[in-house]
């Protein structure tokens, strides 16, 4: 296929991916926020959220304070942050429409049906339950793009460099969390985190839509090391950097089984795959689990730029 | 002006035979059921994102062109007349062309004066003595009909560049048939949902000799900010073809390649919709950002079809046009089956002296204009218009035709008041392989939506209708 459509409908597949992110991280902020200063502490929960979704530097740049209005607004409605959930659909929908042959007529409608009611929703609506509502829309068109790729698509190349999409924004959104979050999740030397943390530790939990998931896994109340573990080696866990990695490693391996030819991207996700599958939770901890992030972000973004050099450009 | 004819209703109110079935349906139909089936449609229309753009207009980045939900529709025997006119056409159109890059014998006999070709700017002169693989020049023809009595068509333009529409003409039949499944049970309609497939043998039949036996065919568009843009990536999913940018092409050694996941694929033919000056920065239009660099040494090289060929705009320029039944009987030795709308050169002296008396009933069109703009209807204009007109006219004589206001036929359309009658035209489109000449029944309707107004051009407010022609 032209390698101009593998590029976009990669960069589709992860604008949406990003939007419904930036969704959650909003609804998680503002439930955590709702909260009595009892519960979650005095920390700037709004400053954190511009943090995970990425932007912190963009967002001060323009503004003085990170409170519910200012980053509500930045991450969701504003035209001026490039990644905003806006913006996001924006660029998904330029991306579908030059790459339209590429996509079912599903994926397109769900596409460009989102895009025209994002349109009627206008500027920053006024009341918080107007803004959950939109927060909860977006989530629903992500999940409705991605079901019609899911049961739509022909199991081509087109799929799979969508897919790949898909798994590399997801590791990425979640890598982020662990990173901004990471301090929560250290384990406490004496005894486990009270109150303040708890609240916290739903909140990332809540982020990648794993609170439920959480308590069927490990049957216990949350425990910050079990949260990492959750996010950074379950394979079960459709968010967690190994269950991105088994995906992204397969999807690959599809395209390079269709060319007939194995390369550079191909090695590197085994190698990040490889590197989770061998590590333990105690030894991420010792080494140091903000270092371990941080060299996982830096892989992720290495095996992007392999990826776009043997298929994109 | 004389009273405009109606193809439903004649001049005399009597239901035309073709119109039988549809007039009964009308008859019976309850307003609001029309009003909520023309909202499904553009529902329908929005939702399958199928909008244009219209230049100059800031705010205007995807519109709907106002579909009509009332078909228009042609007999058998009109259509059989029809298709000849165009098959007959089209073939003039490809031996002119072979001969104004060939031997010019038609310039030798003086029938079509030199400068006209030589001084035009859409003559291609890197064009002259180059062979064309197979030696057919437009592949995709849409030739512009308009109709003024129950027995006489005229052509009113001829599209042999890269004409647009047709995306338009299936998506209405494929709307129609989800709206009025009944109507269609009581019609025998020709289908046209082929043309697609026809379109695709027509291009692999033009690959040059030295593509392999199935050869890789593209669409070219110009990209996402082209007002036809949904139309090419329309077709490219048809045809089941790649939709590239320039920008995903490149030349070596005289060869075209497309960039894929999986390194350079030779490219044999290119429907293009981009114009000539954009195709190749290297030979026309240097600042081209959406052109391929080399794209003309390959053509030259015989290596790649360009469809349709470069500078076949000598053929359809508003300024040959008039030449055209000449052209026609020299090249065929045959009289046009279609006639031309009568056309005043006003290059010519006598010409220009009677259009400049008459300004007020004619149509004065620019001969480089296209899409409806720059021309003057006489009888719509005010005074000052058509003497700003006029000192146009004498500035650039050469720059101007004129013709009579026609009396375009009618066709009942949904208006606000209800159904009315309303102004059409007719772009069929004719394909031509290096076997033989497609034709699908039918074509694309356009409709001037305002009453009494004559422009049907969707940038400036027409809207289409479904085009039926029906079984014997």
């Amino acid at each position: 296929m032209l390698s101009r459509t593998a590029d976009n409908l990669y960069w589709l597949a992860r604008y949406v991916e990003r939007a419904e992110y930036l969704a959650r991280i909003l609804e998680a902020t503002q439930r955590l926020t709702a909260m009595p200063l009892a519960y979650v502490g005095e920390t700037n929960e709004w400053e954190s959220a511009v943090a995970t979704a990425g932007c912190a530097a963009a967002f001060f740049a323009t503004h003085d304070e990170a409170n519910e209005e200012t980053v509500t607004d930045f991450l969701a409605f504003s035209t001026e942050n490039p990644s905003s959930i806006r913006n996001c659909f924006e660029v998904a929908r330029a991306n579908a429409r030059a790459v339209r042959t590429a996509l079912t007529m599903e994926m397109w409608e769900a596409i460009n049906t989102a895009w025209l009611e994002l349109k009627r929703f206008g500027n920053q609506p006024a009341s918080r339950e107007e803004i959950a509502r939109f927060l909860r829309w977006v989530q629903e068109s992500s999940l409705r793009f991605d079901g019609s790729a899911y049961r739509t698509m022909l199991r081509n190349d087109a799929y799979w460099f969508s897919r790949v999409g898909v798994y590399m924004e997801r590791a990425d959104n979640t890598a982020r969390i662990l990173d901004v979050k990471y301090h929560l999740l250290l384990p406490a030397d004496e005894h486990v985190g009270g109150p303040l943390d708890y609240y916290q530790w739903a909140g990332i939990l809540r982020s990648v839509s794993a609170l439920t998931a959480y308590h069927w896994v490990y049957r216990e109340s949350l425990k910050p090391w079990l949260i990492a573990d959750l996010l950074i080696l379950n394979e079960q866990m459709p968010r967690s950097l190994a269950s991105c990695y088994e995906n992204l490693v397969q999807n690959l391996d599809r395209i390079a089984g269709n060319y007939g030819r194995q390369g550079p991207a191909q090695r590197q996700a085994r190698a990040i795959r490889g590197r989770l599958q061998n590590s333990r939770m105690e030894e991420i901890f010792q080494t140091g689990l903000h270092e371990f992030i941080g060299a996982f972000v830096d892989d992720n973004n290495r095996l992007g730029s392999a990826l776009t050099q043997q298929y994109l450009a | 002006m004389a009273v405009a004819f109606d193809e439903m209703k004649g001049t005399d109110g009597e239901i035309r035979p073709a119109y039988s079935e549809l007039a009964n349906w009308l008859n019976g139909v309850r307003p609001d059921v029309l009003e909520y089936r023309r909202k499904e449609a553009e529902l329908l229309f929005r939702r399958i994102g199928i909008t244009f753009a219209v230049y100059g207009e800031a705010d205007a980045q995807e519109r709907l062109i106002p579909f009509d939900v009332i078909p228009r529709i042609l007999s058998a025997l009109e259509w059989e007349t029809l298709s000849k006119g165009l098959e007959q056409r089209v073939k003039a159109i490809n031996a002119y062309l072979r001969d104004i890059y060939g031997r010019r014998e038609i310039l030798k006999a003086g029938i079509v004066p030199e400068d006209l070709v030589f001084q035009n700017p859409v003559f291609r002169p890197e064009m002259n003595g180059q062979k064309v693989p197979h030696d057919v020049y437009v592949h995709i023809a849409g030739i512009d009909i308009v109709r003024v009595d129950a027995d006489t068509f005229y052509v009113l333009e001829d599209n042999a560049r890269t004409p647009s529409g047709v995306s338009y003409m299936l998506e209405n039949r494929e709307i129609m048939m989800r709206l009025f499944p009944e109507l269609f049970s009581r019609h025998s309609v020709a289908p046209v949902e082929n043309y697609p497939d026809e379109l695709l043998a027509t291009l692999k039949s033009l690959a040059p000799d030295s593509a392999p036996g199935d050869p890789n065919v593209v669409l070219l568009t110009p990209g996402v900010y082209n007002s036809a843009y949904y139309e090419h990536s329309f077709l490219a999913d048809k045809l089941g073809i790649d939709l590239v940018e320039g920008r995903d092409l490149f030349v070596k050694a005289g060869i075209v390649y497309m960039r894929t996941t999986q390194g350079p694929k030779r490219v044999d033919v290119i429907y293009r919709r981009v114009d000539d000056d954009y195709l190749d920065p290297l030979m026309f239009r240097p600042d081209s950002a959406l052109g391929v660099a080399g794209i003309m040494s390959a053509y030259q090289a015989g290596n790649v079809t360009l469809s349709n060929a470069v500078g076949t705009g000598i053929a359809d320029d508003k300024a040959i046009y008039s030449y055209m039944p000449e052209i026609l009987k020299f090249y065929l030795g045959e009289e046009p089956i279609l006639k031309n709308v009568p056309t005043w050169r006003c290059r010519e002296p006598e010409h220009l002296a009677y259009v400049l008396d008459h300004l007020e009933e004619l149509v004065v069109k620019e001969v480089h204009g296209s899409g409806g703009y720059g021309m003057l209807i006489g009888p719509m204009a005010d005074k000052a218009q058509v003497a700003a007109f006029r000192a146009k006219l004498k500035l650039d004589p050469k720059g101007f035709i004129a013709q009579p206001t026609l009396a375009l036929s009618t066709c009942p359309t949904c208006v606000e008041a209800g159904v009315a009658p309303r102004h059409v035209d007719l772009r069929p489109f004719v394909l031509t392989g290096r076997d033989r000449i497609r034709i699908v029944p039918g074509g694309l309707t356009r409709v001037a939506m305002k009453e009494g107004s004559l422009v049907v051009n969707s940038s400036q407010g027409g809207g289409t209708k479904d085009t039926w022609v029906l079984g014997k």
